[in-house]
Formats: C-alpha cells, structure tokens, sequence
C-alpha cells in the first residue's frame, strides 16, 4: 500500500505567505511595465471559473453519442469537430479523442509537466498536475485505477494510457451508459463526468 | 536535462488521493500566477517550451514538495531574468515589502484600451498553434518499428527517461511541430514531425514489473527515434 502523499499540495501557511508574496511582486513589475493588469487576471480567471470546463466536453461527448457522423469526425479529427460546436484554443490547437471499447480503455497523463486538452476540459485538477499520478500512471494504471479511482477494469480489457509528450492534447471519448435509449444530447451531456474525460472513471449511470 | 520533472515510472511517491471535489484557485494567488502566463508569453519572455524549462529548473525538493502554480511563478521569474525585464534582487526587495504589507495595493493598470484583456479574449478561442509545415519530408510512418535515442541530453528535452531505448510501433503521425529540444532551450525555433509511438508495458517495465495487458503511448519528434534493429 501505499503511504499517504506528503508531496500533496498543501504547503504551511507561511509559504503561501512567502509565494503569494512573490507572485504580487511580479504581478506589480509588469502592471508598471504595461505588460499585465488586474483585468486581464479577472478576465482569464473568469474564464477558466465559469466559461471554458468539462462541461464544454460533455457536450461534445453527447453529440458524438447521438450523431454518428459527428462521432467519425470526432475521431478523425477532434480539433475541428469541436470547433463546429464553437470549443477551441488555447492548450488544445490539435486534440484527438480516443474511443473506450469493450477492448481498449484509454487513459491520459503528463510524466514531464501537466499538459491537458483545456477547451473540453477547463484546467486540470491538483492530483493531475502532483508528482504521484504523474509517475505512476504510466508504470500501473490498472493499480491506480482500481486503488485511487475505484475502477476496476478487467485483465480482458487492455489498458492503454496516453503520455502528453508533444502539443498534441489527447482525451477520452467514454462508452454510452446502457439504458440511454432516446435520451437528449442534455440527459445525455449530464451523465458525462470529468473523470470518464481523462479515463479514470467511467460517465454516471442513468 | 536529467531532472526531477521527467516522472513517468518513479516509484514512492505515494497515494494520488483525488478529492471529491476541490475550488478551481486553491488561494487568490493561483488565479493571478495563472495569468503571468500569457502575459508574460505575450511579453516576448518565452514560448511554450521555454516555459516549460524554467520550471525544470527549480530545486528539485522544492519542485516536488510545491503547489504547481509555484513552478508557474518560479518559470515566470526565471525568464524575466533572462530576458531582462527585471533582476531577482528587485523581486526579492518586492516580495519582502508585500509580505511585511500584505494589504498594500497593487499599482494602477496601464492599459487605457484595454489591449491586454482583447489579448486574452483573442488568444483563449485561438490558441497558439504548434504546427508548422515548412515541406520537410516525414522519414516514418504508421506501422514502423522505432526505437528512442538513448542519450541523455542537457538543456530542455521531451524525450522521456523511461522511453529511451525502448522499442514501439508508430501508430500515428502528426506533421511538422515546433522541437522543443531547439525552441526549449531559448534557441531558434525549428520544426520536425511528430510521431505517436505505441510501446507495451513488458517492454517498458519488463516482464515480471509489467502489469497485464497494458500498452502506453508517448509523442516523439522525429531526431528522438532510429528504425528498430528487429
């Protein structure tokens, strides 16, 4: 078993001092240069807190789970499928959804950083971005699935994870909940978690 | 450079822990240390990739034990130096009057068009494409047995410790990308093509470590790869 994570990022309080500090030092050097201003900071924060989240990739799921022809464009090209629906930008210029099979189980992760396919994701959450996942994902994702996320997935079943290596941004296309039958693409899009995006878990069931 | 960023396949880290649920800012510094990125980006201080190097720069202690936001800042920092829009002394000397005056104001924004704001409107829906084609011939294709260089280069580099020297299939090809190992290290950008590279988890981890039935893919620009010898 595992230990629990000391490197998990909740730093003593006087070191969020010291860096939130340091990060109005910086922020106050470009506001006098002209190159950063407090509305730009609320404007890019807003975006990421109410605008851009994995809400935008539920519905691109749904639509993909609906609209057949949709979904072979999704997955020959993800970046201009989802700009038919308005979802592009930064963070995700070339994506390529991968599709879960009763085969194949597709997974993401970032060993070297914490690249992330931001337009149908938002910003990626803390574990993420933390050393554990990063590290051991690529090693024993059936481990990390079972014992961190509560997903068993079957030996029959390969497992393929994918390592964020390049610009290219890469995410889940999870299966269709069985007893969907004639669901809306708004039913739909309602069942599909963040999780089941990044492949470590699976959309809720009807 | 052969630092404690490259994690893939480290073991002792421990738990990964998700919670149930979490705030998109952990403290109000998170939001603005965000947004040092594409204002310094926009700035000139670096690319991507470079921005990506000043965080594998950091103490690896302190890289491992920090919020990631803190690379963030760190990368930042690092880079103004660099690039000459500040020196670490005059940060230092900031940070101490805002941390003895944790209340004082920030100053006033200079930007009476509001150019810095349309920068983020334009470029969150726009992106900042990798892709190039400057009409370089791709030398692989899907099917082909590759194996990675097994060097250990300095500076900035995406090639991955538990990848060198392991053998895989190509299962898909990109075009041409900005090279990190040029655009990285604050040198010309150059492109090469990209390359998905498909390895199994016997022949990454070895057959007894492996876990049954797992496959891994990793993103290769085409300098990192040599056709396999079997």
């Amino acid at each position: 078993m595992n230990a629990p994570n000391t490197a998990q990022s909740v730093p003593a309080a006087d070191h969020q001092a010291q860096i939130a500090a340091r990060v109005k030092a910086i922020e106050s050097l470009m506001i006098e240069k002209g190159l950063m201003t407090t509305a730009a900071v609320d404007r890019f924060a807003e975006i990421y807190e109410n605008e851009v989240g994995p809400q935008l990739g539920a519905k691109v799921v749904a639509n993909a789970w609906t609209d057949p022809q949709f979904r072979e464009r999704l997955l020959d090209n993800a970046s201009t499928a989802c700009a038919e629906l308005g979802i592009s930008g930064l963070q995700g210029e070339d994506m390529v959804a991968v599709e879960n099979t009763d085969q194949v189980r597709h997974a993401i992760v970032c060993t070297l950083c914490s690249c992330y396919p931001w337009p149908v994701l938002g910003l990626p959450p803390n574990w993420y971005k933390e050393p554990a996942y990063r590290a051991r994902m690529v090693r024993e994702p059936r481990t990390v699935l079972r014992d961190e996320f509560g997903l068993d997935v079957p030996d029959s079943v390969e497992i393929r994870v994918w390592d964020t290596s390049s610009e290219m941004r890469y995410w889940v296309l999870p299966q269709r909940p069985a007893g969907t039958d004639g669901w809306s693409e708004e039913q739909l899009a309602a069942l599909v978690t963040r999780e089941s995006m990044i492949g470590v878990g699976d959309p809720e069931q009807p | 450079m052969n630092g404690i960023h490259d994690l893939g396949g480290r073991d002792g880290l421990g738990a990964v822990a998700p919670p149930p649920e979490e705030p998109v800012w952990k403290a109000e510094w998170e939001k603005h240390a965000h947004t040092l990125f594409p204002m310094a980006f926009r700035a000139g201080m670096f690319g991507v990739d470079a921005f990506r190097y000043g965080m594998e720069q950091m103490d690896p202690v302190e890289y491992l034990t920090s919020p990631y936001y803190e690379h963030w800042l760190h990368s930042v920092q690092h880079h103004g130096i660099r690039t000459g829009h500040w020196d670490l002394a005059e940060v230092d000397e900031r940070t101490r009057y805002y941390l003895e005056n944790p209340d004082a104001p920030l100053p006033e924004d200079k930007d009476p068009d509001g150019e810095l704001v349309a920068f983020i409107e334009a470029v969150v829906p726009a992106g900042a494409p990798a892709s190039r084609d400057t009409g370089k011939a791709a030398t692989f294709s899907v099917g082909d047995r590759v194996t990675v260089v097994s060097d250990a280069p300095r500076g900035h580099t995406r090639k991955a410790g538990y990848v060198r020297g392991k053998t895989g299939v190509i299962v898909m090809a990109h075009g041409e990308m900005v090279y990190p190992d040029t655009a990285g290290n604050s040198l010309d950008e150059t492109s090469e093509h990209v390359y998905t590279v498909q390895f199994t988890a016997e022949d990454l981890w070895g057959a007894e470590a492996a876990e049954p039935n797992g496959t891994s893919t990793f993103d290769v620009w085409e300098p990192y790869i040599v056709p396999a010898a079997s």
